[in-house]
């Protein structure tokens, strides 16, 4: 090869490359291909065999890390929502949520119905966790709560519940759901009953060792910390087991499912 | 060298024809193709996750309250809105292309720019879907690779350099500047460069499928001293990162060579298996 054609050959190279880089999207047809249901159905593949391998790994129970004091994050990143605000919430905060009760309902022997005094006399249990956000930024905070195992288990679920599904006072909307209608804004999460009774899922009334703050949850938040943040309900006050949770919002088993995001955020 | 011509089979010495060889086995062929198209939407998919938070942390811990040692910023200044890419202590104006650039025509606050991310649009949800999918087909790749490539001795044999190669590293740093490529006997056989080059992707793969599962949070219960050894999560994130951008640099190599070395005849090898090796009078 002469220099010239070297120097064209590189060129091409170099041409060759901008042209794949620059039409990325545009070649493969990324976009088209999104919107395509079948092939939204292969994607969401992936999302099965994860959570059937995590399911496989995780099947003793093994806890998440705990960190030290040391690690706490100075200034923990509030989420979503920082204020559900309407004149129902503010009336609890003005009165700093002694009225606020937790019911647990739905497919138990026992319904529970619980004001916040009541949760802080239970057996509690402290832990300081990662958080991790589905956008990719990670906070440390030390949690107080109620083991939601030990709620359930006073509650008597029975054997055919597969999912604690918690309905929070926030409202997140603006956000349409995906490929639909806008549904109803209000947040809600479920896990499996795996996680429901696994130690470190808590139904958290603190952090840091004060009571929780408006912006993290006040009076009660969701800890299940093998999934990422968006699991982590805020302002819950009902918890219902279920079999299923089709007929519920969008049908997907959360405020952010129904927006296109994993209902096992394992990863 | 006379030796190329006495290593090629009897041909009159005026024929066109050249020494053919079958250089790629079907499951190499198989599977760099598997492997090329994964890290082609791995490397789109993880741009557009990149941009749900356009920064880089290291340690256990990070969010916008803390130090980022990489951000891709959109600022607001007396000229305007523009891109800021910061790296360590310094900080480039990349308006346009990082931080603020044009997305379906209008300008807009994003990392990575529309034209490099899958999908185009800014979908931290469908980007995730891509990522994870594309993520199970190259980790099954890579295992089929692998268990292959180690028990039909293809790694050791083709990929591991012998002490001759090792030995033949400074000229081969000569030749490739000078865009010098081997024939006759010396191109049937990978050069010490290409070996060094095709096991570090291979370590490169392992280390984005580590550092990639040291992020999940379920992973990290299974397996809490993958962050031990990372440092953290973030520093797991900063260093999936690190990684996708020297498999990137391997890509971008790896291209010239191809078009510089003949891209018909390699890009032939890669499909169907046959090589013709170039003579040293071939031209």
């Amino acid at each position: 090869m002469t220099l010239i054609s070297r120097r064209a050959a590189l060129a091409g190279t170099a041409a060759g490359a901008g042209l794949i880089v620059a039409g990325c999207s545009k070649i493969t047809g990324a976009d088209a291909l999104t919107g395509s249901a079948g092939f939204r159905r292969v994607l969401a593949a992936a999302e099965g065999w994860t959570r059937h391998t995590q399911r496989f790994l995780l099947g003793g129970g093994q806890l998440a890390p705990q960190y030290n004091p040391a690690d706490l994050s100075p200034n923990f990143k509030s989420n979503g929502t920082s204020n559900p605000g309407g004149a129902e919430y503010d009336g609890h905060a003005a009165r700093n949520f002694v009225d606020w009760r937790l019911v647990v309902d739905g497919m138990v022997a026992h319904p529970l119905n619980l004001s916040l005094a009541e949760m802080r006399a239970l057996p509690s249990r402290t832990q300081i966790t990662r958080h991790d956000c589905v956008e990719g930024w990670s906070a440390i905070g030390g949690w107080t709560g109620v083991p939601l195992g030990l709620l359930l288990k006073a509650a008597a679920v029975v054997p055919a519940a597969r999912y604690a599904v918690f309905y929070c006072a926030d409202n997140l909307d603006g956000e349409p759901v995906k490929g639909g209608e806008q549904s109803p804004g209000q947040y809600y999460e479920s896990i499996g009953m795996a996680d429901a009774f696994h130690p470190q899922t808590l139904i958290a009334y603190a952090m840091n060792g004060a009571p929780l703050d408006i912006a993290h949850g006040a009076p009660l938040r969701l800890r299940v910390e093998r999934q990422l943040g968006y699991k982590h309900a805020k302002y819950v006050r009902r918890i219902e087991l279920v079999d299923d949770f089709k007929a519920i919002s969008d049908g997907k088993g959360g405020y952010w499912e129904d927006r296109g995001y994993e209902w096992y955020a394992g990863i | 060298m006379t030796t190329d011509i006495q290593a090629a089979p009897m041909r009159p010495a005026a024929g066109p024809r050249r020494d053919t060889i079958y250089r790629h086995a079907f499951l190499v062929r198989l599977t760099h193709w598997v492997n090329a198209l994964a890290i082609f939407v791995l490397i789109g998919s993880g741009l557009n996750i990149f941009n749900a938070y356009p920064r880089l942390n290291w340690g256990k811990k990070g969010d916008m309250f803390d130090h980022a040692w990489a951000s891709l910023d959109a600022v607001q200044t007396a000229a305007g809105m523009r891109g800021v890419t910061t790296v360590g202590p310094f900080h480039f104006d990349t308006t346009g292309f990082l931080g603020w650039s044009k997305a379906d025509g209008d300008f807009t606050a994003r990392g990575w720019p529309q034209w490099l991310t899958i999908p185009g649009s800014q979908d931290l949800a469908d980007a995730r879907h891509w990522h994870f999918f594309f993520a199970w087909v190259l980790a099954i790749n890579a295992l089929i690779y692998l268990v292959w490539s180690l028990s039909s001795r293809h790694i050791q044999r083709d990929l591991w350099p012998t002490g001759g190669d090792v030995k033949s590293i400074p000229r081969s740093i000569l030749d490739h500047l000078r865009l010098r490529h081997p024939v006759g006997e010396a191109a049937k056989r990978y050069n010490v460069l290409q070996r060094f080059a095709y096991l570090a992707l291979i370590l490169l793969v392992a280390g984005m499928i580590f550092t990639g599962l040291t992020m999940s949070p379920g992973f990290n219960a299974f397996a809490p001293w993958m962050l031990d050894i990372l440092g953290g999560r973030q520093s797991a994130r900063s260093l999936h990162f690190i990684f996708a951008s020297l498999v990137v640099a391997f890509i971008v190599v790896h291209l010239i060579e191809v078009v510089l070395a003949g891209p018909i005849n390699e890009i032939r090898s890669i499909v169907t298996g046959r090589y013709a090796v170039p003579r040293e009078h071939g031209r």
